[in-house]
Order: structure tokens, then sequence, then C-alpha cells
């Protein structure tokens, strides 16, 4: 392990530089040098920007410099190179000249490119050591820390502020996280894709994460692990204090012993993988999906003190499912309604509800009657978990109402406005409540990607919550949200 | 890599907390009768044949089930020792009770190129590899991972009251699980196999240990 990885001033360096240089910034707006200048001036960065160009030719408003001993005055952490790997060499000696304690390196043909380019990588990583600079990547697409407002990578897209640090080896998959964030608004405070990861690996990141104030949840993908025992050891540091949500590519080959033995026979490397992340308290997810719900999920709302789950629903298809779903997690318990609970609810419908759970309002709610019934639920001793359905209906008929020909006549302007009034004011109970009664209460429907517009699912977003796109996946996350707290409670570990 | 016999592999695992059947050594069919009278719980004994060299004792006829009475133990034994060929070195005879128990486990040890020495528990029998119900935890085992090892067997019901055996005794199964962690730690030790691992009465009992060593 590099104790530059580990050194806190320049993992500081690489997330909050006080400024950045591009290295090898281009005219041209389909290199690699360009599109990482436009990304760090497009969103805004809060510190200084250099670039280097072997022309000194103006880029997007910036005067470059020939070399970086050329570069004007101000103080720069973080360097950006996205020159070719036989220039690196002399570009980070001349980045430690000037006091540049980072370099993010976009460059290919290292470790990936055969037996001379991982010579090449140890040479340039022993020579980054020597100098005492902190080298991410090479091969990696770039880092994102939206508190520093900096967007260094050569994708898209500049993802939301927020709680989630992502550490991924793959950086398509920070692209797909970084996706999401962006749909749901449920934002990312670091993240980063590790390229080879010759210096800096996935574990490292996270361990910085575990210590960052801005994250709260780590999210990362990792394929071909090379050392399983340090990569668990780093992991155990960062799961004492964050939740990790983790996607593993690839079964790797040879993990298999020579089976002499049964055990060994059954000892397939996935296997120990998954057992590695349950001592761990990791939350392994199998998709994208699965893995940044539950990252929301942790985001976002108090964790579940007990495996009680109380669904509270429109419908009853949809309660059905719900319930199927949270009856095959091998952890999550659908509950028995309380029978105080019953009585309770009995006060505020007429008596064809379920009268059992899931909650099944059957059509007979008021204007009233969802927050109250979602309170009565919430406070209720017993319920550690609320997975709420139907919301958006509403706003749903008021969108075609709108739009057919009648509005607004008919008194149709009146009810589209209770229509989209009343879903803000679900989305607002389910907020409310999960804070006041300090459990989750998870919402979910199709229209938060089917129809994001929807006042249900919008309203859901501007408190800060993510509206799961289906029950199915709520259902899913909060299993990975009891699992972690009861991982937590039995080993005397604080949220 | 080498193996130890089945009588140096559980002596092993008992002196770092296994708890074993009570079974007996003995180089004589005189002793074996005597030894069987000992340890029989009503279901009559095993006799096996044991040595260092001697590590695949089915295939070779080496085990034998069920004897009941003097006359039947005495035979085996004699015959189990004139099986013994010059390539099996030095040989004993192992003697124990015959088990009953519908439910059967496995458990071991393995050592892992990238994540090192791992526990595993799962489903036994005979479909063990092809139902591979089976979990794992890195050594060394917290009692805790030992017991949600336990909880992540997908079988759950084969662990609970089962065709009128008692409910799997899940402390005894997690000192068994804690007594391979400490075996595993010794660093000569290369796997070590418990196949099976018998649940008779609720209690786990391990029937046969394999140890290999470096």
């Amino acid at each position: 392990m590099s104790a530059l990885a580990r050194s806190a001033e320049h993992m500081q360096a690489l997330f909050d530089p006080a400024g950045v240089v591009v290295v090898g910034a281009s005219t041209h707006p389909g290199k690699f040098g360009f599109v990482a200048l436009h990304n760090i001036l497009a969103s805004g960065y809060r510190g200084g920007v250099f670039a280097t160009n072997l022309d000194g030719e103006t880029v997007l408003g910036i005067q470059t410099a020939p070399s970086i001993d050329a570069l004007p005055p101000g103080p720069i952490d973080l360097a950006v190179v996205c020159t070719p790997a036989s220039t690196n060499q002399a570009i980070l000696r001349a980045c430690a000249e000037r006091g540049i304690r980072a370099a993010f390196l976009t460059s290919a043909g290292y470790g990936e490119a055969g037996e001379a380019g991982l010579q090449q990588q140890t040479a340039l990583i022993q020579l980054a050591e020597e100098l005492g600079i902190l080298v991410a990547g090479p091969n990696g697409q770039g880092l994102v820390s939206t508190p520093s407002k900096l967007c260094a990578q050569i994708v898209a897209p500049y993802p939301p502020q927020g709680a989630i640090g992502i550490a991924s080896q793959s950086g398509n998959f920070v692209s797909s996280f970084q996706n999401w964030a962006v749909g749901s608004g449920i934002g990312v405070s670091r993240s980063v894709s590790a390229g080879n990861a010759a210096m800096v690996t996935v574990a490292d990141y996270l361990a910085f994460y575990a210590s960052d104030p801005e994250t709260k949840v780590g999210l990362a993908y990792v394929e071909g692990i090379a050392d399983g025992r340090a990569f668990a050891n780093g992991i155990a540091e960062v799961t004492a204090h964050l939740p990790l949500v983790l996607v593993k590519g690839g079964a790797t080959e040879g993990g298999q012993a020579a089976a002499a033995s049964h055990t060994g026979a059954l000892a397939a490397n996935d296997r120990i993988f998954d057992g590695m992340c349950r001592q761990l308290g990791v939350s392994r997810a199998r998709t994208v999906e699965e893995a940044f719900d539950a990252a929301a999920a942790f985001a976002t709302q108090p964790l579940p003190m007990g495996p009680n789950v109380a669904v509270l629903t429109t419908a009853g298809g949809w309660g059905v499912v719900t319930s199927d779903a949270i009856t095959e997690d091998r952890d999550l318990v659908l509950m028995a309604l309380p029978d105080d609970l019953r009585a309770s609810i009995d006060t505020k419908l007429p008596p064809r509800w379920s009268r059992s759970n899931p909650v099944d309002l059957a059509g007979a709610e008021t204007r009233d009657t969802i927050p109250e019934v979602m309170e009565l639920i919430a406070a209720h001793p017993d319920v550690h978990a609320i997975v709420y359905l139907g919301i958006g209906i509403q706003s749903n008929q008021a969108k075609l109402t709108r739009s057919g020909g009648f509005y607004p006549d008919h008194g149709l302007d009146r009810i589209v406005a209770f229509h989209e009034r009343q879903d803000a004011r679900y989305a607002h109970a389910a907020h409310d409540l999960s804070v006041r009664y300090a459990k989750p209460i998870l919402t979910a429907t199709e229209l938060a990607v089917a129809d994001p517009l929807n006042p249900g699912p919008a309203t859901v977003r501007e408190t800060g919550r993510y509206c799961f796109p289906s029950a199915n996946r709520a259902v899913t996350a909060l299993g990975h949200m009891y699992r972690r707290s009861r991982y937590m409670q039995r080993r005397g570990l604080s949220s | 890599m080498p193996t130890l016999s089945e009588s140096s592999s559980k002596d092993l695992l008992r002196r770092h907390g296994f708890a074993l059947l009570d079974e007996r050594i003995v180089t004589t069919a005189e002793d074996a009768v005597i030894a069987a009278r000992g340890v029989d719980r009503g279901n009559g004994v095993v006799a096996k044949l044991c040595g260092d060299a001697i590590a695949h004792k089915t295939e070779r006829g080496l085990v034998r089930l069920g004897l009941r009475g003097d006359q039947a133990v005495g035979a085996a034994a004699q015959s189990l020792l004139d099986a013994a060929t010059t390539a099996d070195g030095d040989v004993t005879l192992l003697v124990a009770p015959m088990l009953r128990g519908n439910r059967e486990l496995i458990a071991g040890v393995a050592d892992d190129p990238q994540f090192g020495k791992v526990v595993m528990l799962g489903i036994g029998g005979v479909l063990a590899e092809a139902i591979a119900d089976v979990v794992f935890r890195l050594v060394p085992l917290q009692p805790l991972d030992a017991q949600e090892m336990i909880e992540d067997i997908a079988a759950q019901k084969l662990l609970g009251p089962f065709r009128g055996e008692p409910a799997v005794n899940r402390q005894h199964l997690v000192d068994t699980l804690m007594a391979l962690s400490a075996v595993a730690q010794l660093p000569e030790v290369v796997s070590v196999d418990i196949n099976p691992l018998i649940v008779v009465d609720g209690d786990p009992i391990a029937v046969d240990a394999l140890i290999e060593v470096r």
C-alpha cells in the first residue's frame, strides 16, 4: 500500500485543490485535453484554472502556457494529465517543481497494455513516490468533487451535490451512477474512476470517504481484486464508519483451489467474496440500479431499527406484489397489523379497507386520510419501516385532464389543482413523518421515471428523498438497510 | 499436499476445542471388540482402517458400517487388518459408534489464493457439491460471524425441528466453527474437511475429518 494513497493531505489535494492545471489542453473539441478543461470550467470550479498546450494557444478563453514551469503564478494542487504516456515522467517532475501534490492521469498505454506498459507504469509510480505526488489512474476517466464544484473528468455528467462517495474500477460505472444521481436528484460528494489503480486503489478512495465529512455513503464497483486479504482489511476500516454499497463484476477464474477437498471444490471465489461482504457489513448489490437504490436510501433515510415492514397502498395489486417481495427477502418481515393500530385506522376509514398489512385504503380515502393513516402507522412502536405506494396517481389524471380539451371548464381547473396539491402533500408527509419518527418511509412509483415531472415524484425529490421506480426496488433497498442496521446493532457500532 | 490420517486429524481438531465423537483406536481385532462394547450407542459400531497413507477409505472398502455384536466386530476388524498393504505403512483400527441422523452438514477450511484461510459451513450429504448451499467467512472468525454463517444457510428449514428430531443446536455449531477457525490459523494447515457433520438429536457430530498440511 502506498503511503501517499492514505495521506489525507494528498487526498485533499486531489479532491479539494486550490487550483487545477489541465496538462495537454487541446483546441480540438473531440480531444480529452479539451473536454477535461471544458468540464472543469462548465461546472463552475471554485479554484484557479490553468492549462498547458505545446503551442501556447488559448483554449476556451484560458491562456495556456507551453509547459508547466511557464504557467502564471497562483496555487495549483492538482494536475489533470491528458498527454501521451511517454511524456508523463517529465510532466510529473515539473509538477513536483511547481508544488503540485496530486495528478490524475487519463493517459492509456500502461498496465492495461501488456508487459511493456506495465513496466512503464511501475516506473512512473516509483517516480511519483519519490516526488511525493499522489497519482490517480492512469487510464481513468477522472474525478468529481461537488464541494469544490470540480468536474475534472473526460465524460459527462456532472452530478448534483450530495452525500454519496463513488469509487470505481470502471469509468463507465461512474457515469452510470452519476446519471442516476442526475435523474433522481440524490447527489454525489466525490466520485472517481480508479483506472488502473496503479497507486491509489478503490479501497484507498473509500478509506478517504470514510473520514470525509462530505460523504455519508460509499458506492463502489470492483472487479479482479488481486489481493483479497488486503482489500478486506481496507474495507473493514470503511464499513466501521460508512454504509458501503458494492457491485463486483466478473467471477474470477483460478480462485478454485485444486479440489483435493470438498471444501476446496465448493470454495468458488464469488462465494468467498460474498462471505467477506457479510462479514464486513458491506451491502453487496447485483446491478447498477440495485446499488444506486441502496446508496440513495442510505443517503436520505434513517436506518430501520428492526425488520418489521408495513405497506401503505391505495390499490390492492401493488400491495400484494410488495408483500411478496418483503416475504421473499430473507430478513424483512411483513408484520401482522397490531390490533391497536387496526383499531386506530378504523377510526379514519370506512370498513372496506383491508384491515391488515398491507394497509390497502381501497379507494376509501378522502382529503386527509393518507397523511393521517401514514402517521398512525409511523407512530406505532412495532413498525420499523413503511413502503408507501400510490403517489402520483391523482396528478397523472390531472395531467390528462389538463390536455384533454375540456380544461379549464367544467370545474377542471379546481380539480387539477387539488390533485396536484394532494400528491405534493403525500410526499411531504412521507418525508416529515420519517424525520419525526426516525423510521424509513420509502415512496415508490414508476412515475418517478415514466413521468418525472409528475408532482408526486417531483415533490419527493424536492424533499431531498429518493422516489423508488418500483416497489420491488424499494423493498430490495430496505433489505440492505435493515441488514446494515442489524450488523451495526450487533457489533455496537453507531451510525 | 500430504494429509494427516483420520485419527491425527481428529487429534488436532480435539486439541483446538472441536467436540468429536467418542471413538477408540486399537491395533488388534480383540481390542476392537472391547472398544465396540464401550462406544456402542445402540445402533452398532463402525470400524475403519486408518493410516497416514490412506486417504480414500470408502473406495478401498476400508469402512465397515453397522457392526453389531462381538462376532461381527471381531470378523470385520480382522478382515480390515488383513486388507492393509505394505504401501499403507503403519495402520490402526478406529472403532466408533454408528450415528443415526437424518441431516448432514459439511464444514471445513480452505486456503484461497486471494483471500487466504476461510471457514466454510454448508448442507452436506452426497448432493453437497450439487446443491452448494454453503457460506464462507475469512479467518479469524468472531462468534458473531459464526452465528451469522448459520443464519446465511439458505435451507433454514433443515436447521429447525426436522422429522421428529430437534432443531440443530446453534451454539454447538458456533463452537464447531470457532474451533475450525482456530485450527485454520495454524500455518501448516492447508485445508480441513469435516464431511459429514451428522446432526444427531440436534447435535452436530463430526464423523470424518481430513486435514491437509504443508
